[in-house]
């Protein structure tokens, strides 16, 4: 009770701290914000006082139906977290294309002008869909292949709800224009302090999970998540390092400017794709491929040499974002070496995960949640052969600042990482809820192909426009004359700006039969009669840690 | 500390099977029923991945790399990006020092008279366009509200190259150019010279010398306020006056718009669009290229001079 009494306290601190924040606020933003905290403050004090038994309100949903198993209940949270995050993230992706198109859907409205929409859309995508996703696959992950309970279990819930406050701070603070100015690095100071400690309980939660593993070694996916929560705290801390205006403002000075600070923002920015968008989702890939096939993975050996060659070399390739600008040549020169050295690294990954299917290529067949997968692998080969291709300087004078750029991503989001999520989802959903299967296979092959398709309109209307602008931006007449304005260029993309957004809504549309499908499957409807289709049986009696269960 | 196992040792308690489907042996771990297979590196990664490194040794040597306490190793090659991008202005500005020589020391009105220097001109006049002009006239330069359309022959202060060439050096009412052009139409309404129904009456009486209304009671009362406040700069007829930059008002081209309301507030509060002096910013023979491109695009009139 004590415990209880003392976490009430800091928690009443906090709400209390936050208050006196609010009300002494320099900017509305700030104010806003810090209202935003004690609210969570108090909604904290209030779970803790009534004993942590916040069970009762989720006892239907979320509850565990076997309780004394592995620790699911956060992961069911950050499951269903995944799903909301990545609708709110497609829609406001789809609707800033739409704005990129047709510029009058801005309506001369702040909050909803293309340049607070954007951030708000790639935080939503990355940070909070994929964070959720990573969340929800790490603890589910490393309980299994660990076969141990989650370490910490009331700071694990503290990382999914500490984590889900970062994401309102950051969504409202976009929509408010609080911003520092630094791509996937908007949220300002504060929100930057409270996203560390939220980030060192994660890795607490994570470390000494592993350490309490009852299995002799730890499973590749594990060295992916770890690589993943360690390297991210790192650059999260060095890109952020900023002095606030006010303590109760929302403005903060970068500590590192000019190119100094260029640099060190391409360092956070390409390792946030490299470990937060690659290492992470390895580790989910290594789990739920094998596991979905049904196969042994293709080459331990692999695993480990790619594991060492990815970590090493992909913190070195930031600079290949900054061609061709003030930064000195020889970052230059190393940023490119560095990103095309990374090739082979990168598809250690996709070989060991497209050959694990070796055996079991049949199911492809009648298994669309594995076609999920391995198209997955297919887009996370082709992004990581473009990405060093693009980093080449004679190949980046042409594709820099163009819309290559956003295809090149798009292709590496929507089809690696947002696929290899949809897998892992269709998986999770009816293990951790105890369904025989989701509530239609079906449903999962539209999605399939819906969102395959949407990925072919987006990256190849995004190809054709990069080339496009890239190609007018450098054509020259005969008398040795720039023959185009820039506008002439933006009104020569718009069809493929179009065509794009067309390719966000077969994906949007994706999606929300995904989440259709999830929402029954969650809510225990009979399942949908149709005909039979493949699947992976699945004994939740075996699933079960092997040491035994400490008391929460 | 993960990679130190490459065989099963007897402290995992499993031991390695073939695997039918593939050929291979299994290393012998199991994770939550995961295994591995114990395949060697695929020969062709290996290479590749070899290749990627030598190349990059390669590259690092041939190019600036490796930074030291007192900058980077140069590379043999001797490259810089400075150098680069200086070697290709050089490369372009030598393809265009005999005609830019030509045209520096021509006066801007003689360049009809050269056919082939004057398409040169042209040319280049088309790229500074693009870069320095589109931003306000428009891509085809066709101009927008407030920003005049210049490929017709409705010009405010003249429309001969020479004319043309003078608008782009000091600009319009532009601050900190002494030469530049300059003239200010009173706020009639604002300052109370004419009443809100004077303003009225002058805007109908407008609308009938442009055809855009039959004549009426108010615009007969506007035609005398018309010749007294206003026909000193549009002329008694509104056909415009250059000298103080005063549109035509007797045709379809309006600069701000014909309508009743823009040309209410035209009257009320007056305009004055800016332009700068480009003379600040590009050099005389850019301007002399724009002056000629401006001129070529379909209402140059020939210079006063050559008449």
């Amino acid at each position: 009770m004590e415990l209880v009494l003392m976490r009430a306290g800091v928690w009443f601190a906090a709400m209390v701290l936050a208050i006196m924040a609010s009300a002494l606020a320099v900017d509305w933003g700030f104010g806003v914000h810090m209202v935003i905290c004690a609210a969570a403050a108090a909604i904290a004090l209030i779970v803790t006082l009534r004993g942590g038994d916040f069970d009762a309100a989720s006892r239907s949903v979320l509850r565990s139906p076997m309780p004394g198993r592995y620790d699911d209940e956060v992961i069911r949270w950050a499951v269903i977290a995944t799903v909301f995050c990545g609708m709110a993230g497609f829609l406001a992706g789809l609707y800033i294309a739409l704005e990129m198109a047709f510029p009058a859907l801005n309506f001369g409205i702040e909050y909803i002008a293309f340049g607070r929409l954007r951030p708000l859309h790639t935080s939503a995508v990355i940070f909070a869909f994929g964070g959720n996703a990573l969340i929800a696959t790490s603890f589910y992950v490393v309980q299994r292949t660990c076969r141990a309970r989650l370490a910490f279990p009331g700071l694990a819930r503290f990382v999914f709800w500490g984590y889900q406050l970062f994401i309102v701070l950051a969504a409202t603070g976009y929509l408010m224009g609080i911003t520092q100015g630094k791509e996937y690095a908007e949220p300002e100071w504060y929100v930057d302090i409270w996203l560390t400690v939220v980030w060192v309980s994660y890795l607490a939660v994570f470390v000494f999970t592993i350490l309490r593993r009852s299995e002799p070694h730890i499973y590749v996916a594990n060295w992916f998540y770890l690589a993943f929560i360690l390297t991210v705290a790192m650059l999260h801390l060095v890109n952020n390092a900023a002095i606030p205006v006010s303590w109760f403002g929302s403005r903060s000075i970068s500590v590192a400017g000019g190119v100094q600070g260029a640099l060190i923002e391409w360092w956070y920015g390409h390792n946030a794709v490299g470990f937060f968008l690659t290492a992470g989702f390895l580790g989910m890939m290594y789990y739920f491929v094998p596991k979905q096939a049904e196969r042994p993975v293709y080459s331990y050996r692999l695993s480990i040499i790619h594991f060492w060659a990815l970590i090493f070399l992909y913190i070195w390739a930031g600079p290949h974002h900054l061609h061709y600008t003030a930064l000195p040549d020889w970052a230059q020169t190393l940023g490119m070496v560095f990103s095309l050295m990374l090739w082979m690294p990168s598809w250690g990954g996709m070989i060991n995960g497209l050959m694990t299917l070796n055996g079991a290529w049949d199911k492809l067949r009648t298994d669309p949640i594995l076609r999920m997968f391995v198209m997955s692998l297919a887009f996370y080969g082709m992004s990581t052969f473009e990405g060093p291709m693009m980093s080449i300087k004679s190949v980046n004078s042409l594709s820099h600042y163009s819309d290559w750029t956003i295809g090149h991503v798009h292709s590496g989001a929507l089809g690696w990482n947002g696929m290899v999520t949809f897998g892992a989802l269709y998986y999770l959903v009816p293990r951790l809820w105890n369904r025989t299967r989701m509530y239609s296979v079906r449903m999962i092959n539209w999605h399939f192909w819906l969102a395959t398709l949407g990925i072919v309109f987006y990256a190849d209307s995004m190809w054709v426009a990069g080339l496009t602008e890239g190609l007018m931006w450098r054509e020259y007449g005969a008398d040795g004359y720039l023959v185009n304005s820039f506008a002439e260029t933006v009104a020569a993309v718009h069809p493929m700006y179009v065509l794009r957004c067309f390719g966000g809504l077969l994906y949007l549309t994706g999606a929300s039969i995904m989440t259709w499908n999830i929402g029954r499957t969650i809510a225990g409807h009979a399942l949908r009669p149709e005909p039979a289709f493949g699947g992976i049986a699945f004994d939740p009696a075996k699933d079960v840690p092997l040491t035994p269960a400490t008391a929460v | 500390m993960v990679h130190d196992h490459d065989q099963a040792g007897p402290d995992t308690g499993k031991t390695s099977r073939l695997d039918e489907a593939t050929g291979t042996h299994t290393v012998g771990h199991e994770w939550d029923g995961i295994e591995e297979l114990d395949t060697p590196l695929p020969r062709w990664w290996l290479i590749l991945f070899y290749l990627c490194i030598v190349f990059a040794i390669v590259y690092v040597i041939l190019y600036p790399a490796l930074p030291g306490l007192r900058g980077a190793t140069p590379g043999v090659l001797g490259w810089t990006s400075r150098g680069a991008l200086a070697a290709d202005i050089k490369t372009a500005d030598a393809g265009h020092a005999a005609v830019r020589a030509a045209i520096a020391a021509m006066p801007v009105e003689d360049l009809v008279k050269n056919p082939v220097l004057q398409r040169a001109a042209i040319e280049g006049g088309r790229a500074a366009f693009k870069q320095n002009c589109v931003q306000c006239h428009g891509a085809g330069a066709a101009g927008s509200k407030g920003y005049p359309n210049l490929n017709d022959d409705d010009w405010l202060w003249g429309g001969d190259i020479g004319a043309i060439a003078q608008t782009l050096q000091h600009g319009i009412r532009y601050p900190g150019d002494d030469a530049t052009r300059i003239s200010q139409m009173p706020a009639f309404g604002h300052d109370g010279i004419l009443t809100p129904a004077q303003v009225q009456d002058v805007v109908s009486h407008v609308r009938v010398i442009s055809h855009q209304e039959a004549v009426s009671a108010a615009s007969q009362r506007g035609a005398a306020i018309f010749a007294q406040n206003c026909a000193v700069c549009h002329g008694a007829n509104g056909e415009g006056g250059r000298q103080v930059g005063a549109p035509r008002l007797n045709d379809a081209i309006w600069l701000y718009g014909g309508d009743r309301a823009a040309l209410t507030e035209t009257v009320t509060n007056a305009r004055a669009g800016v332009m700068p002096a480009w003379q600040q910013r590009l050099d005389p023979v850019t301007i002399k290229m724009l002056a000629a491109y401006v001129h070529s695009l379909g209402g140059g009139e020939t210079s006063p001079a050559a008449r």
